[in-house]
């Protein structure tokens, strides 16, 4: 039992608001919460703001640019988190519909990072009648926001000492110090980081949910981009949001009925189809290891591979399904069937301050096992286990994590570290209790973890400083785009998918497109026109389910049974369908394809410009590092030494026989560097964008996002001056 | 133990008494669309009857919010206040026994209150009593399995 309640908090100021209704999917208002004054207010969302932005994504980065300015920085007190949850999240009916979006200046990045997280917070914030949530200043105190939707206060706490500070505990506390009288804690959702995030930019927001067959807290996280950094910056120690009552109409649907036919056709074809297709319900996105190491996708020893063959089966699939508890509903939101959040119980941990102790681990999902286990070349799920725990517990992104210590590892492999650098930690490939040290580290503040913590293109630059090491050579293997850890699959072999990880607006991760199969595998996109295509349409598509507060998952990790007979299948055309439904049941405003390209095309263009504010979004900040486009080493482009050479005769129309490998690394090097420029023209031609990649005057006035505002900064860039 | 509605379909002569009784008990008003049984004509006069049988449980394991619980009958039960009208019990009933009528929050089913027997016309329903099955036994199983337990430091 938790040893608080609410009487040990010191309430510092307190707001009452009327709750609000919500009306066709919108609250028409938004909550702005300033920790430094304590002060909590409510602004209208005004009609152009919900027909230019639409919500979610669009109303936090427009939120996000009226609160800062083009100096700002991430740890200054305007920089802002902001949590926005669209006007289709919230229901309960269709599948993955609980995604909050949260944006802010990255400490990674330094320009805006969005990320989409499930659990209760978004839309138990929604139901007191907020479309969005802006957290903006810097407490003197330890703080926690307290949000009761029901009661519609908001009030600002100090929180006791004692209060622990790990994630998977303090969210325990917090929800028993909540509840109403100590019942019902599935109406508590608690946002927090962990200590880790008091040091390291890739701190994370953890976001609860009570589990009732657990009796116990879940946590999904919003990972990317170090927003836990952020809240711990503003000295926030938590945000707790309350409310009592779901049901499947508080968005009061102008259609209701339809949303529930909507919801209920997905969700049979998930509960009919998950089990022959991707097994979400089972094995959740940890079902694609096999899958990504079979054609040489999976990352191993820091991306430097795609696949172990002899290794594999220590983390395949079927593991995780055996280690998962079944047959339970794994949602992350109320009425998601895809239940993909899956969990393992019961897990004695080895390490750290916990250890002896038996937690739920949650997850590994696919990017996390890939990152923390292959490319680590760990293939010990308890080590994968471990290092999710501690990751999620001390808020600490697996993603960014499993990919700097990948880097860290490779350093280790060529002497650049070893165990005076690392203050005794072994970084050897698959000692995953080295890495789990530098976890640890990491949370207790010394000196190597918050070093590692700093992330890969700060530590390429400061080995090389340090330590002499070849900086050409850390610049190829850190795996970052703009100051954040690509994501866990291999891009080698796939031009598009290079363009999908680094022509992103917020760096290398995968949410934007995912073009391997069909261009590595399937071939459907060969030339550059047709790259261009998919690299304009699949960013603008996926950014709308970030508007709106959906998950991507329904979308195509479950598919109808005909779906391989559409035209495109790859767009999976009954879902999208789905989607134009399922928007004009809720806001009662019909929804086409253009309008649905419009309404993404608009908040994505935007993005981009506020990248340009901020002093970046230039071409030259779109490129990977050469580790993520072909062979950086000899011994590298020996283990695929077949498809190199063949690549090379019958590509580049270079005969390999007879040069050296050394040569042969170099030729291959120019020429794929040669044709990502040449992407990189085709895909700015495409989007409407400048070589440099700015968007142009004209594009911007076509899709509605020619405002004063946008097109000061738009002008300043083409006159040089930005 | 569990009680149930026993379906008798070679008896029922598609008179609906049954579904006119439970829409009246449960909903106020004869609408076959708001009764807790539905009765399917087949071809040849011949009618299939659509009821719960209280044991395969799914719904009880799908429910997020523990909505559907089973009473100490061995009832399957919903919880108005505790449900979310997400719907997925209704999408995994392999029988269609678990309904909803449209706009309506909550869905529903038959609880084996036994008013529908009386008012068949041609003894097609009975309430009965059967054995626990391993179908029947998962739900609790399974949370159990997963319940949090003290920690072991």
């Amino acid at each position: 039992m938790s040893a608080f309640n609410r009487e040990n908090f010191k309430l510092l100021n307190e707001y009452k608001f009327e709750p609000r209704a919500i009306e066709k999917g919108y609250a028409m208002r938004t909550l702005h919460v300033d920790v430094g004054s304590r002060v909590a207010t409510a602004k209208p969302v005004s009609e152009d703001m919900k027909k230019r932005f639409t919500g979610g994504k669009g109303f936090g980065l427009k939120l996000l640019w009226d609160a800062t300015k083009p100096t700002t920085k991430w740890n200054d007190p305007e920089n802002e988190i902001v949590i926005g949850i669209g006007p289709i999240g919230g229901n309960t009916n269709y599948p993955g519909s609980g995604k909050s979006l949260v944006v802010s200046i990255s400490p990674m990045t330094k320009i805006p990072i969005d990320s989409n997280v499930g659990g209760f917070f978004g839309p138990y914030l929604k139901f007191g009648g907020w479309d969005a949530m802006e957290v903006q200043g810097k407490a003197d105190v330890e703080t926690i926001v307290f949000i009761d939707s029901n009661a519609g206060t908001v009030q600002f706490y100090e929180a006791p000492e004692s209060l622990q500070r790990d994630t998977h505990l303090m969210a325990e506390e917090l929800t028993d110090a909540f509840t109403e009288d100590g019942h019902d804690p599935q109406s508590i959702s608690v946002v927090s980081a962990g200590r880790a995030a008091d040091y390291s930019p890739m701190g994370l927001l953890n976001f609860s949910l009570f589990d009732k067959r657990r009796q116990g807290i879940r946590i999904k996280q919003a990972g990317r981009g170090g927003i836990g950094r952020v809240f711990r910056d503003k000295k926030i120690l938590a945000m707790v949001c309350r409310f009592s009552g779901v049901n499947s109409n508080l968005n009061f649907a102008a259609d209701p009925a339809a949303v529930q036919r909507i919801g209920l056709k997905l969700h049979r074809e998930i509960v009919v189809n998950d089990s022959d297709q991707c097994k979400m319900r089972s094995e959740g996105t940890a079902h694609l290891m096999e899958i990504m190491n079979d054609y040489d996708l999976l990352p191993t020893k820091n991306h430097k591979y795609g696949q172990e063959n002899s290794k594999i089966d220590g983390i395949e699939s079927g593991v995780w399904h055996k280690l998962f508890s079944q047959n339970l509903p794994d949602g992350c939101w109320y009425g998601c069937t895809m239940a993909c959040a899956h969990a393992v119980d019961h897990f004695e941990l080895y390490t750290g301050p916990y250890k002896g102790t038996k937690v739920c681990v949650d997850g590994p999902e696919y990017e996390t096992a890939a990152g923390v286990g292959s490319n680590l070349y760990v293939y010990d799920p308890h080590g994968i286990l471990e290092l999710n725990f501690y990751c999620d517990t001390y808020g600490i992104d697996t993603i960014s994590f499993g990919t700097t210590t990948g880097f860290l590892m490779e350093c280790w492999e060529h002497g650049i570290l070893n165990l005076e650098r690392t203050d005794g930690i072994d970084l050897t490939w698959g000692n995953w209790k080295g890495a789990a040290q530098i976890l640890h580290d990491m949370a207790d503040g010394k000196r190597f973890g918050i070093l590692a913590g700093l992330g890969t293109k700060y530590l390429a630059e400061y080995f090389v400083t340090e330590y002499g090491a070849d900086a050409q050579f850390l610049k190829d293997i850190a795996l970052n785009g703009k100051g954040l850890e690509q994501s866990e699959y291999i891009a080698k072999e796939s031009l598009a998918q290079q363009g999908g990880f680094y022509l992103t607006n917020k760096g290398p991760q995968h949410d934007e497109a995912w073009l391997i199969f069909m261009d590595m595998v399937n071939n459907q996109i060969p030339t550059f026109a047709d790259k261009a295509e998919a690299l304009h349409y699949f960013p603008i598509f996926r950014t709308w389910f970030g508007l709106q507060g959906l998950c991507k998952l329904p979308w195509n990790d479950v598919e109808p049974v005909d779906n391989a007979k559409h035209e495109e299948p790859g767009k999976v055309p009954e879902h999208v369908e789905n989607y134009f439904k399922l928007y004009t049941a809720i806001t009662g405003e019909p929804l086409t394809w253009e309008g649905l390209i419009n309404q993404s095309e608009r908040v994505y263009n935007f993005q981009r410009i506020f990248n340009i504010r901020l002093g970046y979004g230039h071409r030259k900040d779109d490129y990977p590092p050469y580790r993520s486009m072909g062979p950086v080493l000899e011994d590298e482009y020996v283990m695929r030494e077949e498809r190199y050479d063949k690549q090379m005769k019958e590509l580049i129309g270079v005969d390999p026989a007879g040069k050296s490998v050394a040569e042969k690394v170099k030729i291959t090097r120019e020429y794929r560097m040669s044709q990502y420029e040449k992407l990189v023209d085709a895909v700015f031609d495409r989007r409407g964008w400048s070589p440099d990649g700015c968007p142009t005057p004209e594009h911007l006035k076509s899709i509605g996002m020619d405002t004063p505002e946008v097109m000061e900064i738009v002008n300043a860039r083409n006159a040089g001056k930005a | 133990m569990i009680k149930y509605l026993k379906l008798h379909n070679d008896k029922c002569v598609g008179c609906l008494n049954c579904t006119a009784t439970c829409s009246q008990l449960y909903f106020k008003e004869d609408d076959p669309a708001k009764a807790r049984i539905k009765i399917l004509p087949l071809a040849l006069g011949k009618y299939h009857i659509v009821a719960c049988d209280q044991e395969c449980r799914r719904c009880v394991i799908e429910c997020p919010t523990q909505a559907i619980t089973v009473n100490a009958r061995g009832v399957v039960m919903i919880n108005k206040k505790l449900c979310v009208g997400c719907l997925a019990c209704v999408a995994v009933c392999p029988i269609g026994a678990m309904f909803y009528y449209p706009g309506d929050p909550t869905p529903f089913k038959c609880v084996a209150c036994g008013a529908c027997v009386k008012t068949c016309s041609a003894d097609a329903l009975e309430i009965a009593e059967k054995e626990d099955s391993p179908a029947s036994k998962r739900p609790f199983e399974i949370a159990e399995a997963v319940r949090k337990k003290e920690a072991t430091t």
